[in-house]
């Protein structure tokens, strides 16, 4: 039964590109291009604590403070925005990684900038508030019109032409391959959008949208929750869509968002992709607001407005709630100099994924709680450095690139927001391991070389650039090893998910997965949420960004 | 198997391109075409049953007629562009004929496959040579071939290789031909590469040719830049500037173009001493600031080294801007203006925007508030700009869009406009922060040096006709770039 570590070219492309590509595997190997390198996240700190490095740390060795926070993706630097706006900076924020940012962190590189993951943020509607503050504070909102709608400065909107599709041999504008559809498909597409605004336009008893950025905003009506118990296949199925034209757009939404194939996803989730972006039954979704980095320029924002507070490159390996008299302990472990330290604190904001709540909490299964309903997805993003553009075939680049028959979603051009048009730029290649698993096993998957993903990249680009050999100077790797909380079907709405947000004694929780959809305003929102609790519980919440659920 | 078609998708790829070349930058040609070519596959296949007899002949044959038609393609395209009328009617031909044949090949294989079983190995060895062949073609199309050999070599080349198959497949397929009809078909074949060869070594002339004829007259300069393609043609009158095949000056009477452009806004401008020019890589606009004397320094900003090496190299454009751009006041940056207005500048007095037309996103995006807000940035309060925009009585909604998007970004505008019989009714813009835009009425000096204006033309310019007249508009932005759609609407067709 077991399958071999090692795959034969065909096997790889076939797993992860599809069937058509076995054929490519006749002409060779593509030409590795001069440079890059193959990196991949260090979530699982298990190997280096296996190491058998000192776990101990002694009990006068830790240093007060009071608060820690443990992971600085997007959720732990917005709770420390949080504290710094109130004032308060009696916090450590410790990041296992050299660089904080989790899955939104940008790179640069001989003068580019691009993103290594999340790369736009949708313009927020009124009621995201905590957004719109950090986001006026970036200079990126202006002000907010009459009926109160953020204003986002021309230069951070996404420049069109915004997207464009590669089908049939060619390049065409829009995401929808609207070449060549036929008439039901187009009845089918605008039945589809007609669902969706209603969706939009639909108000609870209390008066919220059904679907809501962040999600906690929107509502928890059984009508919505209905939708959690059935796949967006099923959903689809049950409207009688069939129109593949409408199927592939639903497939590349469900994998662009959530890393899932739509038989995967909560119908709850597919909905919620595009009408929590509808402001207005007939309105075009909310615009974009990107940068040439992507997310990683909210990173850096965060970062520098707390860098006193930020500490990389520390590993936390244990999390003790402490009890009447104790304080909360948190011991991690230096990655340079291999050595533990603790700190001692009031309130913990645990900002890291929920996967890990069980391994580095003390108690939390004992506690009644259970995270294994939380499950995570693999990315790999390559940025594909090029000398020059390639060949156009139909309408010209976009910021985001489509190819329709492909497991992958394209790519994004990093110099797009900057308006340069001409000569060398980068791409920023995504795929999704969205239905993989069943071909290709972990394992497999790390013994992978940078050759061996450089060539399912440069495979893939090729059809839509037979040209892209010629012009690579660099391709570097990033696998995203279980980074995306994945909102299966019954996930969203289930009671483990629920409480997951809820703190256990000091320690408060942050994180996106605990919206059960992975999005930079989710984890934002949960940011700021838990420093509130904890400026609520020291007394010094002065005016609150975000409005908690009650219960 | 797949790959037999791959051969006929390149075909259709050249005619696409050149459709898209010829007729405009239209996703509406790219779709034609292929639409077209998937219907004709549809026929060629529907046809295929009805063929009983010597199917391992007919194959031939059509690979044969395939290499002629497909490997023609282009040059019959080019040359029919030039002459006939209903060009696309050439054009949607050609790709059925091919289609129908390609659609046709991949049926009687497998007939042949079918019916002679003792050869499926033979028959396989075809299909894969034609595969590997293909394939390695669809990798070298776009990186070797269309640069090197250029679209028209490309599809004789092409040709060739597809004549070649069925001149291989005669061999292969021998036991199934009679010898007659053997000899037949291999005088055949020759005579189609031979054919092709020829067409490969005279496909230059044939291209300058029919570049000639498409446009009129004798093409005296041409060169490919990573920006644009740059032609240069003469005629009895006068010699033309085309960059993508959109005519930019006429010699004859650009000098109405650039003194309406240019002298309005530096006799507006209190103290003209500092001076940008935006595009006009040509010199041309230069050449008129120069006429001057409160001009101390002009810094043009384009983006093309190709063009305004041009214009200083060129012996014809040389003297036609009077070597302006060598002229020691003046300074050539070549860079995108887009990231150039971005970056720290002493500020200007005045300004003069020659940019080609709005047709693409990459040249929208300088019309844009984004962009003139920048420019703000980098001009005195008191500065003058004026801007060529296209014409207002052909593009209307492209013009007042342009104006009205200079005044979001807070500038004040008055529209004018002149005729410059080349182009047609052509406008222009004065704009300016808080300068109120005054023109003065006279000239003085400066008329003895103009072939255009006088005082009373100069007045007459901002004294707008009844069919131009400002109409509603969105305004252009970056994440909009509405400009680029009304100019394309308005503008098909009309070229
Ligand atoms: C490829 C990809 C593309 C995406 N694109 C988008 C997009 O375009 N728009 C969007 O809104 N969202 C996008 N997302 C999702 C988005 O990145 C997340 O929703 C958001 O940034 C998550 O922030 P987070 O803080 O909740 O989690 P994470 O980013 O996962 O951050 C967790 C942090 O905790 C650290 N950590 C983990 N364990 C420990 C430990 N033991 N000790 C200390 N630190 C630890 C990690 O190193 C990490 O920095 C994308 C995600 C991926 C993977």
């Amino acid at each position: 039964m077991a399958k071999s570590e090692n795959l034969s070219r065909r096997q790889l492309l076939t797993a992860l590109l599809g069937g058509q590509f076995a054929h490519s595997v006749g002409c060779g190997r593509s030409t590795l291009p001069p440079a890059g390198e193959l990196s991949h996240t260090r979530f699982d700190l298990g190997h280096l604590l296996r190491d058998g490095v000192e776990k101990s740390v002694s009990p006068d060795a830790y240093k007060d403070v009071g608060v820690t926070i443990v992971g600085g993706g997007i959720a732990g630097l917005a709770a420390a925005w949080r504290f710094k706006r109130a004032g308060f900076d009696d916090f450590v924020l410790a990041e296992l990684e050299e660089n904080p940012g989790g899955t939104a962190r940008g790179g640069r590189r001989n003068g580019f900038k691009f993103p290594w993951g999340a790369h736009y943020i949708p313009v927020p509607m009124p009621e995201n508030q905590a957004l719109i503050q950090l986001l006026s504070e970036m200079q990126v909102i202006e002000g907010l019109s009459e009926d109160g709608r953020p204003v986002v400065s021309e230069q951070f909107l996404c420049r069109e032409p915004e997207e464009r599709v590669f089908n049939d041999g060619q390049w065409y504008e829009g995401l929808y391959p609207s070449h060549g559809a036929s008439e039901e498909d187009l009845l089918q597409l605008a039945a589809f959008r007609a669902e969706m605004d209603r969706w939009a336009e639909m108000r609870d008893a209390s008066g919220r949208r059904m679907f809501a950025i962040p999600m906690e905003l929107g509502s928890d009506d059984e009508s919505v929750r209905k939708l959690d118990q059935m796949s967006m296949e099923q959903w689809l199925n049950e409207r009688g869509w069939n129109s593949p034209r409408l199927r592939w757009l639903v497939d590349y939404s469900c994998r662009d968002d959530y890393g899932l194939p739509p038989d995967r996803v909560s119908a709850w989730a597919g909905v919620f992709y595009f009408a929590a972006r509808i402001a207005r039954a007939g309105q075009e979704s909310q615009e974009v607001i990107t940068w040439p980095e992507g997310n990683g320029r909210v990173v850096d924002y965060l970062k520098d407005v707390a860098d006193d507070q930020i500490q990389t490159g520390l590993g936390v390996f244990e999390v003790k709630a402490g009890t009447n008299t104790e304080l909360a302990q948190v011991a991690a472990l230096d990655t340079k100099t291999r050595r533990p330290v603790g700190y001692r604190s009031e309130q913990v904001v645990f900002a890291a994924p929920q996967m890990m709540a069980k391994y580095l909490i003390h108690g939390f299964s004992e506690s009644g709680r259970d995270s294994t309903g939380f499950r995570y997805g693999s990315w790999l993003v390559a940025n594909v450095h090029v000398k020059e553009r390639p060949e156009n075939a139909g309408f010209p680049m976009a910021w985001d690139n489509v190819i329709r028959d492909s497991r992958s979603l394209g790519y994004v051009t990093a110099t797009h927001q900057s308006g340069v048009d001409h000569g060398p730029t980068v791409l920023t290649w995504y795929y999704p391991f969205a239905d993989v698993d069943a071909v290709i096993t972990r394992k497999q998957m790390l013994n992978l070389k940078w050759a061996d993903w450089v060539d399912v990249v440069l495979t893939d680009l090729r059809r839509a650039h037979p040209d892209i050999d010629a012009l690579v100077t660099r391709v570097d790797v990033m696998c995203w090893g279980h980074a995306m909380v994945q909102p299966l079907p019954g996930f969203v709405w289930s009671p483990e998910r629920e409480q997951a947000s809820r703190p256990l004694g000091p320690i408060h929780f942050a994180g996106t997965d605990l919206s059960g959809v992975a999005l930079l305003e989710e984890a934002f929102f949960h940011g700021v949420r838990a420093a509130e609790e904890i400026l609520a519980v020291r007394g010094i919440l002065d005016q609150p960004l975000v409005d908690i659920r009650n219960g | 198997m797949l790959a037999v078609a791959t051969c006929g998708l390149i075909y259709e790829l050249i005619a696409g391109t050149l459709a898209s070349y010829l007729l405009g930058d239209s996703v509406t040609q790219f779709s034609l075409v292929i639409g077209v070519y998937l219907s004709a596959l549809g026929v060629g296949a529907w046809f295929s049953q009805y063929l009983h007899k010597a199917l391992g002949r007919t194959f031939i044959e059509v690979e044969l007629a395939l290499a002629l038609v497909g490997g023609l393609s282009a040059p019959l395209l080019f040359v029919s562009f030039a002459f006939v009328q209903w060009f696309q009617l050439v054009l949607f031909g050609t790709v059925f004929v091919i289609g129908t044949l390609v659609g046709l090949e991949l049926p009687l294989l497998m007939r042949i496959l079918k019916e002679h079983l003792d050869f499926s190995d033979l028959v396989s060895r075809v299909l894969t040579f034609d595969y590997i062949g293909a394939l390695l073609a669809s990798l070298l199309f776009p990186v070797l071939l269309v640069p090197y050999l250029g679209l028209m070599r490309t599809s004789l080349v092409f040709g060739v290789l597809n004549a070649l198959v069925g001149l291989w497949g005669t061999y292969l397929l021998r036991p199934l031909l009679t010898k007659r009809g053997l000899a037949g078909l291999r005088g055949r074949a020759f005579l189609v590469v031979g054919l092709l060869v020829v067409g490969i070594i005279k496909a230059d002339t044939l291209t300058t040719w029919t570049e000639e004829i498409i446009l009129g007259k004798a093409v005296v300069h041409a060169k490919q830049t990573r920006f644009q393609r740059i032609v240069v043609t003469n005629n009895r009158q006068g010699f033309q500037l085309y960059l993508n095949g959109h005519l930019q000056f006429n010699s004859v009477d650009e000098y109405r173009y650039h003194e309406a452009l240019v002298h309005p806004a530096i006799l507006l401008a209190k103290t003209p001493k500092r001076v940008l020019v935006l595009g006009g890589g040509d010199g041309l606009a230069v050449r008129e600031i120069l006429k001057h004397d409160g001009v101390e320094s002009v810094t043009l900003v384009d983006i093309d080294p190709g063009m305004t090496e041009i214009a200083t190299q060129l012996p014809l454009l040389r003297g036609l801007n009077e070597e302006s751009l060598m002229d020691e006041k003046v300074t050539v940056i070549n860079t995108d203006a887009f990231l150039w207005v971005g970056q720290e500048q002493e500020p200007f007095d005045a300004v003069v925007i020659d940019f080609p037309d709005p047709g693409s996103y990459s040249v929208g995006k300088l019309y844009t508030t984004f962009f003139y807000r920048r420019l703000k940035q980098i001009i005195s309060p008191d500065a003058v700009v004026s801007i060529q925009c296209t014409s207002p009585l052909v593009a209307g909604q492209s013009y007042w869009c342009i104006l009205r998007t200079m005044e979001e970004a807070g500038f004040k505008v008055r529209p004018y406009c002149t005729a410059v019989p080349t182009f047609g009714i052509w406008g222009f813009a004065l704009a300016s922060p808080q300068n109120d835009l005054v023109v003065p009425e006279q000239l003085g000096q400066l008329e003895q040096e103009l072939s255009f204006l006088n005082d009373s033309i100069l007045a007459n310019l901002f004294e707008l006709p009844r069919d131009i007249q400002p109409i509603e508009t969105e305004i252009n932005q970056l994440n909009n770039q509405v400009l680029v759609r009304y100019y394309d609407e308005e503008w098909r067709g009309q070229e």
